[in-house]
């Protein structure tokens, strides 16, 4: 009790002044920060921090696993640069982040729209969009690796069995049809994150603005563009950033269903960093692989950062 | 909080609106710009589930002989792949394995987010916003920049190949988002109840533990349910760090022990599967608005 008057200096004078070293350690208002902040510090940093730090100075040595490594200077990244495997994967991952990220933005924006109408069981249907969010992705992919199965493939027998095609697809055997198909599964993990985000951006947008451009005889389009978009757009920015971000470093829905294959065509920066630093053993190698994504990464978080200073003057702020 | 209430309560305020301009469209109009796209979507949605379970059912024969029987339907199901995963394989190891990773990573990060992110709003240090930010940084670092470096340490601390090191991990990716949910719920918490406490004599940890704690207590089920689902969903951390057969997770176990040449191996496979997601739609159907706000209120703030 004594402590918190202390520490409150409401106490009057003449009060138990003499606290030991003890109490003012475990309550003045810094050492209790301290004590408050010690947990998140040492989990942050042992495993978060530290890391980070530690994987670029890993990019500059040829550490193998079991073996401190020595210091090799850029040897990792211009042996990278002159490996088409390498840039392969850059192309890939850029591909399959671009696509799917203009895929899913479109759909899920798309469905945010009209899971925001007036439909009947609006709050059930709202939980079943989320379900393919919930189920652990790999599980779903493993799905998704049986229904793109090159004997099986229900797809391939619906379409023979509508005449379409005389032979089945080899989806995940074709270098463009596996890509076609990783991104495809991707946009399907993707799609009910980024709709019911926007959905609950879309709900806090006041329904006169609606009622007032509909007086005024505003078309749906010019209702859309001139209101929802300009309105959603702090929240667009802020969900695209995490859609991309972990687009861009997706590394278990490839890994579950074709590890890279075939012939590297579906091989991203993540999987090609793992097979060739935990697998091939190389372990410097795969860091400079993880750590080449790293400009990537801040690019697309400059990018949001940009559109999120938007807000300041949406929200009748100075455009600072 | 106020974000999040509104994105809870906004469904209902905005029921009323729709209801309001929904007079304007006709019903074949509806169908057509809203019942049938949404259908699809849904329909595109569910389908990979629906295979999953009818694969789990299907007796062996009907799986690969499609021209004898209609491959969207199943005659005679049976429970031979679930009954096979539970009883021949250490599937239970495995899912046990995930719950008790899953389970105490997320109590450890809410231990660590609840001081944290009391301490940011509430003892509001020099530079507590400054650390708000890094600690929301740490939300952008994906785990697939960091699993090499992480496993050199996990390696050096004598960690690797135990669920410990997954217990350790996982926080870093937790925390970041439970701490910045929890400090938009400690923020609409008035701090006058808390001067008063202060006033009667309270500690910190009292006023935290007797009356924020119990305020904020959506919050705390929000960031765990959100949490349990981010462990259970973590693969290339899992999957780097663990080695033996016995301490694999679910995620982990289905990708490296089930995949063998065997042409009956989808039956068990798609039954692993099914298993493995039950746990978590359950747990998902029941706390669906947490979830959801959630997964909106770490955007939005």
């Amino acid at each position: 009790m004594a402590n918190v008057a202390v520490k409150m200096a409401v106490s009057p004078p003449g009060t138990r002044r003499s606290v030991s070293t003890w109490q003012r350690v475990s309550v003045s208002k810094p050492w209790l920060a301290v004590w408050f902040m010690l947990p998140t510090a040492l989990i942050l940093g042992l495993f978060l921090a530290f890391p980070l730090v530690k994987g670029i100075w890993l990019s500059f040595t040829d550490t193998r696993i079991g073996r401190p490594g020595a210091f090799v200077g850029l040897e990792n990244y211009l042996w990278l640069w002159d490996d088409s495997v390498f840039w392969l994967s850059v192309f890939n991952t850029l591909l399959y982040t671009g696509v799917a990220s203009v895929v899913k933005f479109a759909i899920g924006l798309y469905l945010a729209l009209l899971l925001n109408k007036h439909i009947p069981f609006k709050s059930l249907i709202r939980s079943i969009v989320l379900i393919p969010f919930v189920v652990p992705t790999v599980l779903s992919a493993i799905a998704f690796w049986w229904i793109f199965d090159s004997q099986f493939s229900i797809i391939s027998w619906s379409l023979r069995q509508m005449g379409l095609i005389e032979q089945n697809i080899n989806f995940l055997g074709d270098a463009n049809w596996a890509r076609a198909c990783v991104i495809f599964a991707n946009i399907w993990r993707g799609i009910p994150f980024i709709a019911i985000t926007l959905l609950a951006g879309l709900q806090t947008v006041s329904p006169s603005l609606y009622e007032a451009a509909t007086i005024d005889g505003a078309t749906p389009w010019q209702i859309f563009t001139r209101i929802t978009l300009p309105l959603l757009t702090p929240i667009i920015a802020v969900v695209m950033t995490f859609s991309v971000l972990f687009t861009f470093t997706d590394f278990q829905l490839i890994w579950a269903m074709t590890r890279g294959g075939p012939v590297n065509a579906t091989h991203l920066m993540a999987t090609l960093s793992y097979q060739r630093g935990i697998l091939s053993n190389q372990l410097g190698e795969g860091a400079a692989i993880a750590t080449a994504m790293v400009p990537f990464l801040l690019g697309a978080i400059m990018i949001s950062w940009f559109g999120l200073q938007r807000r300041a003057w949406q929200h009748g702020g100075s455009d600072s | 909080m106020s974000v999040i209430a509104s994105a809870t309560q906004g469904g209902r305020i905005h029921a009323d609106h729709s209801e309001g301009m929904a007079y304007l469209e006709t019903l074949p109009r509806r169908i057509v710009t809203t019942y049938i796209p949404l259908g699809l979507i849904l329909i595109v949605l569910l389908f990979p589930f629906y295979w999953m379970v009818l694969t789990a059912i299907k007796p062996d024969e009907q799986l690969i002989d499609m021209q004898r029987y209609n491959p969207f339907w199943v005659v005679s199901p049976t429970l031979k792949h679930v009954n096979k995963l539970l009883f021949e394989t250490q599937y239970p190891r495995w899912l046990w394995n995930t719950m008790y990773v899953s389970v105490a990573a997320t109590a450890l990060s809410l231990l660590a987010s609840v001081l944290a992110a009391y301490a940011i709003v509430r003892i509001r240090y020099k530079g507590a916003n400054w650390i708000g930010g890094a600690i929301f940084l740490g939300y952008l670092v994906p785990p697939s920049i960091l699993f090499i470096p992480l496993a050199t340490i996990i390696q050096q601390y004598g960690l690797f190949d135990s669920p410990l090191a997954l217990i350790l991990a996982y926080p870093t990716i937790l925390i970041p988002f439970s701490t910045w949910l929890l400090m938009g719920y400690f923020k609409t918490i008035p701090y006058e109840l808390e001067e008063c406490a202060l006033i009667d004599g309270a500690s910190r940890l009292q006023i935290l533990t007797k009356i924020i704690l119990p305020l904020a207590v959506p919050g705390l089920i929000s960031a765990a349910i959100f949490s349990l689902t981010l462990c259970w969903n973590e693969f290339i951390y899992a999957l780097t760090f663990l080695s033996s057969t016995n301490n694999k997770t679910v995620p982990v176990a289905i990708v490296s022990e089930f995949v063998d040449g065997d042409i009956y191996r989808w039956g068990s496979l798609m039954a692993g599967a099914l298993v493995g997601s039950l746990p978590l739609v359950i747990l998902y159907s029941f706390f669906v608005d947490y979830y959801v706000s959630a997964m909106t209120g770490a955007v939005k703030e």
